[in-house]
């Protein structure tokens, strides 16, 4: 107790500080947001500590602290439908800009960064904390290290959150894509990331097991790649210490090339690494099978995370960037074609001998189709790092279909059926509000993706054949704003494929709420097959 | 063969491993850039921006441009047609950050300056469908209201020289002056700002009477975008080796 109070004492102090000296606004509300929220830190630990006994750590029977994992289903469920809501705003302002308002909070280019990083850091992030908290007590028969520390990760990792999104929407940023937080914000994350690290090998370090399981490599290469590039990617010079501006240490080519290492291996380590984490469990739990192949995860692990690093430059084809690093980017990029295949075969073979479960158990499709996704878009990826083709589909709403889907594919599908396992056994309740709901989701967010990359696909392949069409005085054809013009329908079928995913999330939210409250729906349950376990889907195993 | 078994014993020996193989490809491609020809070559025209170009440029991280606007024209025929000569790596070597942008929902603005009147990007920025009726982009009307706040530039022209732009002590001293004479023709103090930054180009760039607004910076800026080298004497082969 008396321990403790002096790094949240020192927290607030610093806030206070940086709210006082504050050189601009956006510094004086963080400083201020710094000092409330250690306060009511401080406040939750004296309340824990006199209340009733055991009230911060609640323990299961065997021992696990489930608490931050619980925190963690709701978070992420949370962070989630705001990360959509904010998605299906910013894909409105394409198709009808007149929803910007053309004030500073609303316009596009301060939303977007809020919709990436509320997307990828807020819900992914938060899907990783608590999977790999799941993940790593369960494997280990461990335990989570540290009483205060787990709890400290959580809920320093909300405020990293909470100060990154009203910084957007004041206008801070250091304009470098999905690390776009300024430097005070960097270094909190910092010390958050350092306690998640420290929390995650400690608990390694109490397993029972003598081997540490494949999914935990997963999650320990995530943790250790993401610090480092974090910490490469944000080197700053701020203009004054309680100024929010700063100047980045890299400059032009060289900043350009740090900031796409960061950025391809946010999706290399981030969305990739650490979601193989969790399908590496969660796909042989649901399905109540082992993993495929043991040696496969040993090749694809350490050939994907070797591989991935060097991908960075596929995203400057063409730029001021020189040629050989160009070439060693799209080489490297098609070589990782082969250990992400490596990961998505050995996850859908995991279900070899389980298939029939698909038709009755929505949460195994989730996790079956998210892999396919996977599959489909690390097809996708290597096949636009080549540099012709990149020619055509670089700073086209292409990548935009890309990217989305692997987010919404993967990461979203994969993150949605981590969460439904996780849901009852986290509020110790014998199966999930609705069965049948989980469907409706699967299926409104499979079409809502469909949706949505088809008419990034038409929209960013058109665009990129416009700008180069020559008519025949050998004159460009077009001018820019008749390609702005023709994009028009598909930023309107996107965004109706983005309504779909958020309705699905929204039908997740309600299920999970339901769950928590210990309800269960009357029902049809699914047509249970000759398989014995099929008959027990959703309930605590 | 190797045990892999070792590993999954050791957590602190797969820690060390993990980060050995994620090093390699980072510093094989990233290291040789800063000393690479190529990369850190000088061309004739490149100066620092000047305190009212960087305020500008600020305003254009600040409200987020990059995300639909890249400044880099790459070396095929439509876009050097569209756009204008290819960018080049020295271009962009005073940009902490750099600006390439990733995505094209508006046009590339790596060629902009000069383009249009300064009039213009007023009326653009306040509404652009006023001018191209098929434009998303949001409006800026919030700029020309907002004054250039009370900016310390002097403290940005020093964080700027720590991570290696090259302004000297003279620059950082008349850092306030010089933002103010850029912004009138007649200003006592423009030849100083013109022989500190060759090329500088002084006028009242919103056209309005009254304290410098943040749209005088950020139109300061896109008019200044790609024209410190003059390309009618840039000759790629002088940087051959």
């Amino acid at each position: 107790m008396g321990l403790i109070a002096l790094p949240i004492g020192f927290c607030a102090a610093i806030g206070l500080i940086l709210a006082a000296n504050a050189q601009d606004t956006a510094m004086y509300v963080h400083g201020l947001m710094f000092f409330v929220g250690s306060i009511l830190a401080g406040f939750w630990v004296i309340k824990s500590t006199t209340g009733a006994p055991k009230a911060a750590a609640p323990k299961t029977p065997e021992g696990f602290n489930d608490g931050v994992v619980r925190a963690g289903v709701i978070a992420s469920t949370f962070w989630g439908i705001v990360g959509f809501l904010v998605g299906v705003i910013i894909a409105s302002q394409l198709a009808f800009p007149v929803l910007n308002f053309d004030l500073p909070w609303t316009n596009f280019g301060r939303l977007r960064p809020l919709h990436t990083s509320a997307v990828i850091f807020a819900f992914g992030g938060n899907v990783l904390i608590m999977t790999s908290f799941y993940v790593v007590q369960r494997t280990s028969g461990a335990r989570l290290a540290g009483n205060w520390s787990p709890w400290f990760v959580f809920w320093g990792y909300q405020m990293f959150i909470v100060l990154a999104a009203s910084g957007y929407l004041l206008g801070v940023t250091q304009s470098k894509e999905y690390a776009e937080p300024e430097w005070y914000v960097d270094i909190w994350l910092t010390f958050v990331w350092v306690a998640y690290l420290l929390v995650f090998l400690a608990t390694l370090w109490k397993r029972k097991e003598p081997h540490i399981y494949v999914a935990n490599w997963f999650f320990l290469a995530f943790i250790v790649t993401v610090a480092l590039l974090h910490l490469v990617n944000n080197l700053t010079m701020p203009v004054s210490f309680a100024g929010s501006k700063s100047y980045i240490l890299w400059s032009g080519v060289q900043d350009a090339l740090v900031q796409w290492w960061y950025g391809h291996n946010a999706v290399g380590f981030f969305l990739t690494a650490g979601f193989l984490g969790i399908m590496y469990y969660f796909v042989p739990k649901q399905a109540q099978r082992p993993v495929y192949s043991y040696r496969l995860s040993i090749v694809h692990f350490w050939s994907l995370i070797f591989l991935y690093i060097w991908a960075g430059p596929h995203h400057l084809h063409y730029t001021a960037l020189p040629d050989w690093a160009q070439t060693l980017g799209m080489t490297f990029s098609i070589m990782l074609w082969m250990p992400s295949w490596g990961g998505m075969i050995n996850g859908l073979m995991t279900l070899s001998g389980a298939w029939d479960k698909l038709r009755t158990d929505p949460i195994l499709r989730l996790l079956a189709v998210s892999i396919a996704f996977y599959g489909m878009s690390t097809f996708e990826g290597p096949l636009m790092a080549i540099k012709e083709v990149n020619a055509l589909s670089h700073y086209t709403d292409w990548t935009i279909g890309h990217v989305h889907s692997g987010a919404l594919g993967w990461v979203g599908l994969v993150s949605f059926g981590a969460i439904y396992y996780l849901a009852p056994r986290m509020f110790n309740v014998t199966r999930l509000y609705s069965v049948r709901m989980v469907s409706w989701h699967f299926w409104l967010a499979t079409i809502g993706i469909v949706l949505y990359a088809a008419a990034m696909w038409v929209s960013g392949i058109m665009q990129g054949l416009m700008w180069r069409a020559y008519d025949g005085l050998g004159f460009l054809q077009y001018s820019f704003a008749e390609t702005v013009e023709a994009m028009h329908p598909f930023y309107v079928i996107r965004l109706i494929g983005g309504l779909m995913f958020l309705g699905g999330a929204l039908i997740m939210a309600y299920n999970v709420y339901r769950t928590a409250k210990g309800d269960q729906r009357t029902e049809q349950p699914y047509a249970v097959s000759n398989a014995p376990q099929a008959q027990v889907q959703g309930a605590v195993s | 063969m190797i045990d892999h078994g070792k590993l999954e014993r050791n957590s602190i020996l797969m820690v060390v491993c993990i980060l050995l193989v994620v090093s390699i490809g980072g510093l094989v491609e990233i290291a040789p850039l800063f000393y690479l020809e190529s990369t850190i070559e000088k061309v004739k025209g490149m100066r620092p921006y000047t305190p009212l170009e960087l305020a500008g440029r600020n305003i254009y991280v600040r409200e987020g441009c990059y995300n639909c606007h890249s400044q880099m024209v790459r070396p095929l025929r439509d876009e050097i047609e569209r756009y204008g000569h290819y960018s080049l790596a020295a271009e962009s070597m005073y940009d902490h950050p750099f600006q390439w942008g990733s995505k094209r929902t508006g046009p590339d603005l790596a060629r902009v300056g000069g383009k249009y009147s300064d009039e213009w990007h007023f009326t653009h920025m306040i509404d652009p469908r006023s001018l191209v009726p098929e434009s998303v982009m949001p409006g800026y009307p919030f700029l020309a209201k907002t004054e250039v706040a009370e900016l310390d530039m002097a403290a940005h022209l020093r964080a700027n020289r720590a991570v290696g732009v090259p302004y000297s002590d003279e620059m950082i001293a008349n850092a306030e002056s010089d933002l103010l004479a850029q912004l009138d023709p007649d200003a006592d103090g423009l030849d100083g700002l013109q022989q500190r930054y060759p090329g500088a180009k002084a006028r009242n760039f919103d056209g309005k009477s009254g304290a410098p607004t943040e749209m005088d910076a950020l139109i300061a800026y896109l008019q200044v975008i790609g024209t410190m080298v003059d390309f009618s004497v840039y000759k790629a082969s002088d940087n051959l080796r």
